[in-house]
């Protein structure tokens, strides 16, 4: 295997509208490793995933993105989709009338295939179809799914489900997971933690966005870092995300006053 | 996301996205027109229109029919509702254009150029695969025809209008002008007046057309008026699906298509009456359809308006008898300097007769589409259900959706149901659809014909990929 690449985060800093939200992250992640991003509501979690995917909405005012040395800040979503970057959704949107299937063979044949111009070949479909029922198999996906209307009527867990599947189908080298436990129940919690275990590997970089321990259970963390007020104060191991869990934020808080006023500061602001 | 609230929110963003142009008209070749059999002058008059009677050898009655309603058309007013039709000249238009002295009945009995031209548009190809009869329109006659002998041995006609008229008098001047009679409106009255080719369908008692009738209808000249005529017969317990395509060439200046098209359905008859409408985006699209369906009968519309200037067609069912049904799926595509003023009216003149109407409409590049409809139930006519959807997607802020929806219910016992929604593609859809991958492009194409997708399953499959296809280059960027 060649050297693992390398998803670079310096000194970002990100705007929505006026009102900045990230004030200098700083992160590194490889293939390979898994991450953990905690961190009290509005502390800009998932404004650094949709910044990282490339959300229009979100501004990059500083600071630099870069994967292997090449920065990607300019590049749009489905540019860096092809280079291996991935989001599970908090919040997948649906799409009506467009299936599973015919969303996931675009999707597929684009990511293999970077080069690839819109209403070029598409991946064949014998061979599509096939990796599709397997995948599918594997996650206990009834395939009944891939010819739905994408997350159309689908339950909050069918939809994380749904993200899984395209984590597993499109095999990106980072992949950032928006609290894909939330708003599930324990058994539906398992069965995306177990399809995230069976995912990981030397070829995937994973940063698991939570509020939540469990997903972390069965995904160990070598790296768990901490945001408050738009910055990482506080990396560790899996025992800050144990310690987090057991004791919530007041301890980091507490550790970063500076940090905890302009939380309280963006709070008032805002109501 | 169909709340308009959703919607509104993200309208700020829509604004910075990539302008999508809609791609180049893939139709818009002409072909020299100085080997035509006749051009009748420009403009219209009582002379013209008695020429044209004149020039097809018609019987009396119907030259009698053509001068009144040419009466009838000077007096009516032109429409002050629908779209802008300031642009429509009369007196600038070629009313009768007949480019072959003969019908073809096989394709190599077609004029040169006017057969490569139907090659290009497939035509041929199509009617080896899965047509049970082609009738082929160019300018103001029909240039080649054609119907599987089995359909002919069982005494199903498949002719252009004119034929008709000279060949089944009887059963022509028993149904013709008695849907939509001159008076009707003012498109109507010059369409009755100077009409030229069209279909003539009769299906027999208890005959079912497997495969679709198909006409082809093209309009090659530079300020053509195209007036087809069609009259569709279902007898009792017959079935039939027939097809029409348009296409123009792209000119500077505009050309007028004003249709009628009548359609008897009777008793348990179904007719299913498939249009996939590209007009060149210089073409004014004013055209009549309306079907009568008797006592259990099936009239199905299926309308898809994807070119032309303006088009306005409100395709109507008129429910006149017990059981019988109507169904209307139309898709309204517009784009940039494009209005599609499309519909359906539905009337229920019976007891227990039912309705349903599915509207998609599209716009895009500051084009203005639009669902406008009636909803009629007559007094007596008690029972009734009509259920009526119409869906609005807008592409971009410059872009316009309109819905006018007209209920007139004189009876107390009835079921009507209307849902309209309006939705613009939201960047939460783009961006999803992106960070699997796909272009914006690929994305918001995506969307469109997952948007259009309950209607367009509705088709048969040869029917349904020609309509993905025409609203994928509609979508793709002018690039190249």
């Amino acid at each position: 295997m060649s050297e693992p690449a390398a998803l670079k985060i310096e000194n970002l800093h990100v705007s929505v509208g006026d009102i900045p939200i990230l004030k200098g992250v700083n992160l590194e992640m490889r293939q390979g490793e898994t991450h953990a991003l905690m961190g009290p509501n509005g502390s800009g979690k998932s404004t650094l995933a949709y910044t990282l995917i490339g959300h229009p909405k979100y501004e990059v005012t500083e600071g630099s993105i870069s994967i292997d040395g090449t920065d990607i800040v300019e590049l749009d979503p489905c540019e860096r989709a092809r280079l291996g970057m991935f989001l599970a959704f908090q919040y997948p949107v649906t799409i009506p009338g467009v299936k599973v299937a015919d969303f996931l063979r675009h999707a597929i044949s684009n990511i293999r295939n970077p080069d690839r111009k819109e209403g070029e070949d598409l991946m064949p479909m014998r061979d599509f179809r096939k990796e599709l029922r397997d995948t599918m198999d594997e996650l206990n996906i009834d395939f009944e799914f891939a010819r739905r209307y994408l997350n159309d009527g689908f339950s909050g867990g069918e939809k994380k489900r749904m993200e899984i599947l395209q984590l597993a189908m499109l095999k990106p080298r980072f992949a950032f997971l928006d609290e894909t436990d939330s708003g599930l129940d324990s058994d539906a919690v398992r069965v995306v933690s177990e399809g995230l275990q069976k995912l990981s590997g030397p070829h995937m970089g994973v940063m698991i966005i939570t509020h939540h321990e469990r997903l972390l259970e069965y995904n160990i963390p070598q790296y768990t870092h901490v945001m408050l007020a738009g910055r990482i104060v506080e990396t560790g191991d899996a025992a800050l995300a144990h310690e987090l869990h057991a004791n919530g934020y007041a301890g980091v808080r507490e550790r970063h006053p500076e940090a905890a006023a302009e939380e309280l500061q963006a709070q008032e602001s805002t109501t | 996301m169909s709340s308009i609230d959703a919607a509104t929110a993200i309208e700020e963003s829509t604004r910075e996205r990539a302008h999508v142009e809609i791609g180049d008209y893939q139709y818009g070749f002409h072909d020299p027109t100085d080997k035509y059999a006749f051009t009748s002058r420009r403009g219209l008059d009582a002379e013209i229109v008695a020429q044209i009677s004149e020039m097809k050898g018609e019987p009396g009655w119907m030259r009698d029919f053509r001068l009144k309603s040419y009466e009838i058309f000077l007096e009516k007013p032109m429409p002050n509702w629908g779209g802008d039709m300031s642009g429509i000249d009369f007196q600038d238009i070629f009313y009768y254009v007949k480019a072959s002295d003969r019908q073809g009945k096989t394709w190599d009995e077609v004029p040169e150029d006017i057969r490569k031209t139907y090659d290009r548009l497939g035509i041929p190809e199509a009617e080896k695969k899965y047509l049970a009869g082609v009738k082929a329109q160019y300018e103001s006659e029909v240039i080649y025809g054609s119907l599987q002998e089995d359909l002919a041995n069982q005494g199903v006609l498949f002719t252009d209008t004119d034929t008709a008229l000279k060949e089944y008098p009887e059963i022509f001047r028993e149904h013709f002008g008695t849907i939509i009679p001159p008076s009707d409106n003012k498109f109507a009255a010059l369409n009755s007046a100077v009409w030229s080719g069209g279909s003539f369908i009769y299906v027999p008692p208890g005959v079912n057309i497997d495969f679709p009738l198909q006409a082809y209808f093209r309009i090659n000249t530079e300020n053509m008026g195209q007036f087809e005529r069609t009259l569709i017969i279902v007898d009792e317990g017959a079935n039939v699906h027939y097809v029409e395509g348009c296409t123009a060439p792209t000119y500077s200046s505009d050309s007028l298509h004003s249709a009628v098209v009548e359609i008897i359905v009777k008793k348990r008859g179904r007719c299913r009456y498939t249009t996939i409408q590209n007009w060149s985006n210089n073409v004014y699209n004013l055209v009549t359809k309306r079907a009568v369906a008797y006592g259990d009968a099936l009239m199905e519309w299926v309308d898809g308006n994807l070119g032309s200037k303006l088009t306005m067609k409100y395709p109507a069912i008129y429910l006149m008898e017990p059981g019988a049904r109507g169904e209307t799926l139309s898709i309204a595509f517009a784009g940039d300097g494009q209005h599609q003023d499309a519909g359906a009216k539905m009337v229920h003149c019976a007891p227990n007769t039912s309705s349903r109407v599915i509207s998609k409409s599209i716009s895009k590049d500051g084009g203005r589409a639009g669902y406008r409809g009636l909803v009629k139930v007559q007094d007596g006519a008690t029972n009734c259900k009509s259920n009526v959807v119409c869906d609005a997607l807008i592409l971009d802020p410059e872009s316009r959706s309109d819905t006018y929806p007209y209920i007139e219910v004189d009876e107390d016992d009835v079921a009507i149901e209307h849902e309209a929604s309006v939705s613009k593609i939201a960047e939460e859809q783009l961006l999803y659809l992106m960070s699997r991958g796909l272009t914006e492009v690929e994305a918001s194409s995506m969307i469109v014909t997952g948007f259009i997708e309950p209607l367009v399953k509705e088709l048969p499959m040869e029917y349904a990929v020609e309509l993905n296809r025409l609203i994928e280059l509609q979508m793709e960027g002018s690039v190249g």
